[in-house]
């Protein structure tokens, strides 16, 4: 992305800034679409009938596209969490196990303080959201900074034993009477309120909120000069005397914090009860859709509404041409592997914006 | 605890790190060419299920096997297309992968499910003629069991003591410096991807044809994880990607007895073991240079002009 920057003419025009963006966008999901379409075909569905059906499902009614938002907000967080540290150089892949560790922790204050009024418990559950998700970045950025360990190998390797705490606390501990397999509902006071009478909740604006403070943060602010400075030239940055380490395991937490408040808003917002698997992997969707929109904001905000309209369209596919659920996977794959293959534009479009 | 409890304890610790081992080896061989494949659970996803496909099909799970082997070949291939002649970012495209494999297994999985296979044919352990069956029948192992300490030893002798070997290491460690003494890197990584995949099949192919016998979506339950994290904790050395596996399924073991003998201590705790562990060793060994990763491990070679 930012080789892509740095060859443009310094005067970019309004065309290259949103038309090329736009158009890469847009033959990303058709090439996509196509691929997918040969496997509805081999297993014998109508890919005409089947694209109806999921675009239908999450454009053609008011209640599809709330789904789509909904689905939007824990990906939103996890994207942020990986975008915000990738600024400085560092890579954080454990977007998973930090949403998981804010999820435990929110569950944790909603458990124990179950009998505070609302205004109370939400802030208190949003603050521990935000440090369990801080803590699990804590470790891998501490290890770091002390240059012991990467943290990619770290932050991944604490994926792994995230989910596994959600499970012992669940079945060990927290689990209902009746269910041993999830907690008790949170009481009211415990969940975020939602909107419009769908399941959009309050979650969606701190995401966007976040999204936008990023952006301000990292173009309008010293701290952002400085991350950028760090992210562009390490020693550089020391010489000038920005303090790397520091910097680092803040701008680490707070990420870690980010993706945990997306924990959070899973829990509190859309579950309204701890599950042990309650992330089918919105870490890992929201590192490769920071990665593919090049951390920046506008990207990452049409990146995450195009993989929570696959996924929100393949729970209405299942439903309506009985294929597994796990098969949209594959739509969002394809779409993965077509921005990862960069292929070039047509002619056209370049010769439009050289 | 009786014998019995003990051997069979045993028996199934040998059974479910087989598949380990293999995809353990697999990725030992990518990364030593300086590719990380996170998308290692994909690649055993697609192979578990097509072996069983095949197995079912042709009711014959030799073929099975060999079908699930070069699945996890061909898959790898479709990742090298993309970090390899694309330079896509490694953990993208593994992770891509990922979602891939849990796609499309389920699509190849999906007729398949509840079905009845002929697994791989299981022999007796030489030498156990004398003993009583109840306790022999334990040690009936299937070929591929038999041949996995073989391979890891084939594998060590391929890295360490070939031509073939030095370049592929020569690559993970300096891409730059192997292009400039006359070797490909483009082509060794693709040979070790395709090494590696074709590796990673023969585990999948084992668990779902010789040891669980069925297919389920989802169904390697983060093995291709824990194989990366064991390729870290044996410092990305096949030898010692036996110690790793030994250790993973002795913490699966001691799970089991701990079962047997009726101590209630929760299985989460245990299943955080080896990850808690590769951690550990990460951190004891703090950034020594010596033995650790490949230096080029995760980063895109540009291509040398």
């Amino acid at each position: 992305m930012t080789q892509f920057v740095s060859t443009q003419p310094k005067k970019i025009s309004l065309q290259s800034k949103f038309l090329l963006p736009l158009a890469r966008y847009g033959l990303t999901i058709l090439l996509a679409l196509l691929l997918f379409a040969g496997i509805l075909i081999i297993t014998g569905k109508n890919p005409i009938v089947s694209y109806r059906d999921l675009f239908g499902a999450t454009f053609g009614s008011a209640y599809g596209f709330s789904e789509v938002i909904v689905a939007m907000i824990p990906i939103l967080l996890t994207a942020l969490a990986v975008a915000l540290p990738s600024r400085i150089g560092m890579i954080n892949v454990g977007g998973e196990g930090q949403l998981y560790l804010g999820g435990i922790a929110a569950t944790f204050a909603a458990l124990a303080f179950k009998d505070f009024p609302g205004w109370i418990l939400l802030p208190l559950m949003v603050l521990m959201g935000f440090l369990g998700g801080a803590l699990w970045a804590f470790l891998p950025a501490f290890f770091r900074s002390i240059g012991l360990v990467n943290e990619t190998i770290t932050t991944l390797l604490l994926n792994m034993i995230a989910p596994k705490i959600a499970g012992l606390l669940v079945f060990g501990f927290w689990h209902s009477p009746r269910e041993t397999n999830m907690t008790p509902n949170f009481v009211e006071a415990a969940r975020l309120p939602t909107f419009f009478g769908t399941r959009i909740h309050l979650g969606i604006v701190f995401g966007l909120v976040l999204l936008a403070l990023y952006w301000f943060v990292m173009k309008r602010t010293r701290w952002g000069l400085e991350m950028r400075a760090i992210g562009g030239n390490v020693q550089a940055a020391r010489r000038n005397g920005i303090p790397v380490a520091k910097t680092m395991l803040i701008v680490f937490c707070i990420s870690g914090g980010i993706a945990g408040l997306g924990g959070m808003a899973q829990v509190s917002g859309f579950y309204g009860l701890l599950i042990p698997n309650f992330s089918p992997g919105y870490g890992y969707m929201g590192f490769l859709i920071s990665w593919l929109a090049g951390g920046d904001p506008l990207g990452i905000l049409l990146m995450t509404f195009m993989v929570s309209v696959i996924l929100t369209g393949g729970n209405m596919l299942q439903i309506t041409i009985g294929i597994p659920y796990a098969v949209i996977n594959l739509l969002l794959a394809f779409t993965l592997f077509v921005v990862l293959a960069r292929p070039s534009l047509p002619k056209i479009l370049k010769g439009k914006t050289a | 605890m009786s014998l019995l409890a003990l051997l069979g304890v045993l028996s199934s610790t040998i059974f479910s790190g087989t598949s380990l081992l293999y995809a353990t080896l697999g990725e030992v061989v990518t990364e030593r060419s300086g590719t990380v494949n996170l998308g290692l659970e994909g690649v055993l996803l697609i192979s578990a299920a097509t072996g069983y496909g095949v197995t079912i099909l042709t009711e014959n799970p030799f073929l099975g096997v060999l079908a699930a082997a070069l699945t996890g070949a061909l898959v790898n291939i479709v990742f090298g297309y993309l970090i390899v002649i694309r330079k896509a970012n490694q953990l993208a495209a593994g992770l891509a992968v990922m979602f891939f494999g849990y796609g499309l297994s389920a699509l190849i999985g999906k007729p398949f499910v509840g079905k009845m296979i002929s697994s791989l044919p299981r022999y007796m352990l030489p030498g156990l003629g004398e003993v009583p069956l109840r306790y022999s029948s334990l040690f009936k192992f299937d070929l591929l069991i038999y041949l996995v300490i073989p391979i890891t030893l084939l594998i060590w002798w391929l890295l360490y003591r070939t031509r073939w070997g030095l370049g592929l290491r020569a690559v993970g460690e300096n891409a730059e410096t192997a292009y400039a003494s006359g070797r490909n890197p483009g082509l060794i990584k693709f040979q070790a991807l395709i090494v590696g995949g074709f590796l990673a099949g023969l585990g999948a192919a084992h668990l779902s044809i010789a040891f669980t016998m069925n297919w389920a979506e989802y169904m390697t339950g983060g093995r291709g994880f824990i194989a990366i994290a064991l390729v870290i904790f044996s410092k990305w050395h096949p030898i010692r990607a036996i110690a790793g596996v030994i250790v993973f399924s002795g913490a699966v073991a001691f799970q089991l007895l701990l079962q047997v003998s009726g101590v209630n201590i929760s299985p989460f705790i245990l299943d955080m073991i080896p990850y808690v562990l590769t951690i550990a060793v990460l951190l004891i060994w703090g950034g020594t240079r010596k033995h650790s990763a490949p230096a080029m491990l995760g980063r895109v070679y540009q291509g040398t002009e």
